[in-house]
C-alpha cells in the first residue's frame, strides 16, 4: 500500500490544478472571513464575544468548500478525462487498492491545507474583531470543525467524481448537492420539509463550523449526518468503479 | 511458458458483439502481430488481457494468471494502449515516477527508460506539449519501466512519421530478440509483414488465422503465372486452363516451365512469363474481406 501512497502523492503534487484549487480554498477562507469580520466590527460599537468572533472569521467555508470539492472531483475525474486511469489500473489492477490510495493521500493533503487555511482565517478574523477575552477551547473547536468539514467536502467531491467520472458533471453535482439544494430545501415550508432540510448534506455538516438555527442536530451529530451522505457517494463510486470497464 | 493465453474470450457491449469466442496463445521470443480491420476487436481484447475490461465470457491469462492477480504487474507486463492518454499537465519525469512508485520500482528506472527512448532532454517538460511521436516514446518508456517479459502495443505506429515507424519497428524486434514476448496490434498488413514472426488475425471479433507469417501467405492465397503476349488469344486457346484478362492471362494450374514449353512448341512469342507471389497485403485482404465492418 505504501507504494500506492507514494505514487498518488507524486500524482497529486505534480499537477497545477492541485495548487490552484488549494490556493483558492485558502484565499476564500481567509479573505471572506476577514470581510465578514470587518463588516461585523464596523456595524457595532460593542465588543464581539469570542465565540461569535471565531464563527465570523470562518464564514469563508461556505465557498471554500467548493474549492476543496473541486480538487476531490479532479483527483479522479481528470484520470478518466485523459484516459490516464487505464495507466493507473494497469499499474494497480486491484481497483479498491487504487481508490483507497487516492482517498488516503487526498485526505492527508486536504486536511493539512484545510487546518492551515482555517487557522489563518481565525488569526486574521480575530485580529480584526479583537474580542475582549478568548479561551483556547473557543478557538480550537471551530478550527477542528472547519478543518474536518472542508476535508469532508473534498471527499464528497472525490466520491462524486468516482461515481460520475466526468469532470463537469461531477462538479455540477457537487455544487447542486452542497450549495444549491441545501438552500432550496431551507425555503420549503412545513415541519417535515424543515427536518429534511436540516439533515440535507451541508445543512447538517456545516453545523460543526457555523452554529445554525434551533434544530435537533448538534455540531457533531450534524457532521455525522454529513459523513453518512459522503459515505453513500464514496461507496456508490467504489461499487461502480469495481464493476465498470475502465 | 505461454505468455498470454486467451480461452473462449468474449465481450459484448449491450447487443453488440466485440469479441466472440476467441482462443489463442502468444509465445515468448517473437513478435506476434495482432491483425484485423478497424473495429475487429483488437483493442477490446488488449484491454481484457490487461484487466481493464471484464470479459463477458471465457478468460485470458497472463503468465498463467489473471492480470489482476499479479502483485507488481508492471514487472511482468508492459503495455502501450493510447499514447495520448496521459495528464498533459505533468512532466514526463513525474508521469513515469508515479507509475514506477506504484510498483515499487526505484526512481533510477525513470532515467534509464527515458534514456532508452531518447526523451532524457525533455524529461522536465509538460507532456501536453509533446508531439505524437514523443508521446509514443513516452508510452513505450512507461511500458519498459518494470523491465517486463511481456509487452503489448496497440497500434503503436498509427500517425507516426517514417522515422518514428522505423524506430518502433526496430525497437520491437530488439525486445523480441532479448527473449521477450511482444504482442502488437495493427490494421496494416504491410506493417506486420516487416515486424512480426507470427500472426493472429481476427475479424468481427472472431479468429481468422493463427499462423506464422510465411504460412499465412501460402495458405490464404495461391500464386499464379502471368502470361503476356502479342498473340494472347492464341495462348489462351493453347493453355485452356487460363483465365483471360484484357492484357494478360492468369494461370494457376501450370508452372512457368510448362507454359513456356507449350508456347515455344507452338511458336508463339511471349512478352512476359512470371510467377506472381501474392503480397501479404493481398493475402490479408483476401482473408478479411468477409469481416470488414464497412465495405467501401
Amino acid at each position: 500500500m505504501i507504494d500506492i501512497f507514494r505514487s498518488e502523492w507524486t500524482k497529486i503534487r505534480s499537477v497545477r490544478s492541485t495548487v490552484w484549487t488549494l490556493a483558492v480554498t485558502a484565499v476564500l477562507m481567509v479573505g471572506l472571513g476577514a470581510l465578514v469580520s470587518a463588516a461585523a466590527k464596523g456595524s457595532t460599537d460593542e465588543a464581539i464575544p469570542a465565540g461569535q468572533a471565531a464563527v465570523l472569521s470562518l464564514s469563508g467555508v461556505m465557498f471554500a468548500q467548493l474549492g476543496m470539492a473541486t480538487l476531490g472531483v479532479l483527483v479522479i475525474s481528470s484520470e478518466y478525462r485523459t484516459g490516464g486511469i487505464r495507466t493507473s489500473l494497469m499499474a494497480v489492477p486491484q481497483r479498491m487498492r487504487l481508490l483507497t490510495g487516492k482517498l488516503v493521500v487526498f485526505v492527508g493533503t486536504a486536511l493539512v491545507v484545510s487546518v492551515l487555511a482555517s487557522a489563518a482565517a481565525l488569526v486574521v478574523g480575530l485580529a480584526i474583531t479583537r474580542p475582549a477575552s478568548i479561551e483556547v477551547g473557543q478557538v480550537m473547536e471551530p478550527l477542528a470543525g472547519a478543518g474536518l468539514y472542508l476535508t469532508a467536502c473534498g471527499v464528497f467531491g472525490l466520491g462524486l467524481g468516482t461515481m460520475i467520472r466526468h469532470t463537469p458533471g461531477a462538479l455540477v453535482s457537487a455544487i447542486a448537492l452542497m450549495l444549491v439544494l441545501p438552500q432550496v430545501m431551507n425555503q420549503i415550508p412545513g415541519k417535515w420539509a424543515q427536518t429534511a432540510a436540516e439533515y440535507f448534506t451541508t445543512n447538517a455538516g456545516m453545523l460543526v463550523v457555523l452554529p445554525g438555527r434551533d434544530g435537533s442536530l448538534g455540531p457533531w451529530s450534524g457532521f455525522g449526518v454529513y459523513l453518512a451522505w459522503i459515505a453513500v457517494a464514496v461507496i456508490a463510486g467504489a461499487v461502480l468503479m469495481q464493476r465498470r470497464d475502465a | 511458458m505461454t505468455a498470454i493465453r486467451a480461452t473462449n474470450l468474449s465481450k459484448r457491449y449491450g447487443g453488440t458483439v466485440a469479441v466472440a469466442d476467441l482462443s489463442f496463445d502468444v509465445e515468448p521470443g517473437q513478435v506476434t502481430g495482432f491483425l484485423g480491420p478497424n473495429g475487429a476487436g483488437k483493442s477490446t481484447t488488449m484491454r481484457m488481457i490487461l484487466g481493464l475490461d471484464r470479459p463477458s465470457g471465457g478468460s485470458v491469462l497472463v503468465d498463467g494468471r489473471p492480470y489482476h492477480e499479479l502483485r507488481h504487474p508492471l514487472r511482468k507486463v508492459g503495455a502501450l494502449l493510447d499514447a495520448k492518454a496521459v495528464h498533459g499537465g505533468r512532466s514526463a519525469r513525474n508521469h513515469l515516477l508515479a507509475i514506477a512508485q506504484s510498483n515499487g520500482l526505484p526512481a533510477s528506472r525513470v532515467n534509464e527508460v527515458l534514456d532508452a527512448v531518447g526523451l532524457r532532454e525533455v524529461a522536465k517538460r509538460r507532456i501536453g506539449g509533446f508531439s505524437l511521436g514523443m508521446s509514443q516514446r513516452l508510452g513505450i518508456a512507461a511500458a519498459l519501466l518494470g523491465d517486463p517479459e511481456i509487452l503489448l502495443f496497440d497500434e503503436p505506429v498509427n500517425g507516426l512519421d517514417p522515422d518514428g515507424i522505423l524506430w518502433i519497428r526496430t525497437f520491437m524486434r530488439k525486445l523480441a530478440a532479448e527473449g521477450r514476448t511482444v504482442f502488437v496490434s495493427s490494421h496494416l498488413m504491410s506493417e506486420m509483414a516487416q515486424t512480426a514472426d507470427h500472426l493472429i488475425v481476427i475479424g468481427k471479433g472472431k479468429l481468422i488465422a493463427d499462423t506464422s507469417v510465411e504460412e499465412f501467405i501460402g495458405r490464404s492465397s495461391q500464386g499464379y503465372v502471368r502470361v503476356r503476349s502479342p498473340r494472347l488469344a492464341e495462348v489462351a486457346e493453347l493453355i485452356k486452363v487460363g483465365e483471360l484478362h484484357p492484357d494478360h492471362l492468369r494461370v494457376t494450374a501450370m508452372s512457368t516451365l510448362e507454359i513456356g514449353t507449350l508456347t515455344a512448341r507452338a511458336g508463339i512469342p511471349l512478352e512476359e512469363l512470371t510467377f506472381v507471389q501474392p503480397s501479404l497485403e493481398a493475402a490479408y485482404m483476401e482473408l478479411t474481406k468477409d469481416s470488414l465492418e464497412f465495405t467501401s
